[in-house]
């Protein structure tokens, strides 16, 4: 299977991944522009979320189930990534 | 061939949604309410995605474990909001300027990062005493 080639979902399949681009590239130009560090932890988030959407677009796209177990575990990734850092701002602002 | 249609159009509301997020997390005045508009819209997006995939693939594996993402997020993005939130707080990081009312204001021990309610009533709070936990 060439890419842009999704059986008859193909139209549906490419306005989701068009729609899905956007909102990652809304997400990186917060993530560059800040201003703080909670900022880009959230924009970090957002990003988390749409690459588990872009992961269950894709496994429609090629009818492979195996991507649904990739979702479950960025998902999980992607919180223990935000908690992680909420305790490192948090406890940065204490030792100062 | 229903599925399909079922599945299409969770897909399409779900790309909206996550789109509205990051239209949200752009033009949102403050750190907070990026966190609102990102959360809320981007969980439901996900939710909708995932829930298309349960019923592209009728199998009760994927189902299963469709549904397990579901509730996975479900729980975690409000937790996680929150606690991005509340370090936010104690970091510093600044409302918006046309913000009314910071209703913590106050009422967070920066040492201790208890919460507790003010010592005297709201009223009696003079401006050297509301400095207390600023930052």
């Amino acid at each position: 299977m060439t890419l842009g080639d999704f059986g008859h979902l193909t139209p549906i399949i490419a306005i989701v991944f068009s729609l899905l681009g956007a909102g990652f590239l809304l997400a990186f130009i917060r993530l560059v522009i800040g201003p703080s560090l909670p900022d880009r932890v959230v924009a970090l988030d957002l990003i988390a979320t749409l690459s588990v959407a872009t992961i269950g677009t894709y496994a429609i796209a090629t009818d492979q189930q195996v991507f649904v177990d990739v979702a479950i575990v960025l998902a999980l990734i992607a919180f223990l990534g935000t908690i992680a850092f909420a305790q490192y701002i948090e406890r940065r602002a204490h030792d100062e | 061939m229903m599925n399909d249609l079922i599945a299409s159009f969770l897909l399409c509301i779900g790309a909206i949604f996550l789109l509205l997020a990051g239209v949200g997390i752009i033009r949102m005045p403050d750190l907070y309410s990026r966190i609102q508009a990102s959360t809320k819209a981007a969980t439901l997006g996900v939710g909708c995605v995932v829930l298309a995939m349960a019923f592209h693939f009728i199998d009760l594996g994927v189902t299963v474990r469709s549904l397990l993402v579901i509730a996975f997020l479900f729980t975690t993005a409000p937790v996680a909001a929150h606690v991005i939130g509340r370090a936010a707080y104690f970091v510093g990081v600044p409302l918006w300027e046309m913000t009314i009312v910071d209703e913590l204001r106050g009422r967070y021990d920066v040492e201790t990062h208890a919460l507790r309610s003010p010592k005297r009533p709201l009223g009696e709070f003079s401006p050297k005493n509301d400095t207390e936990f600023d930052q």
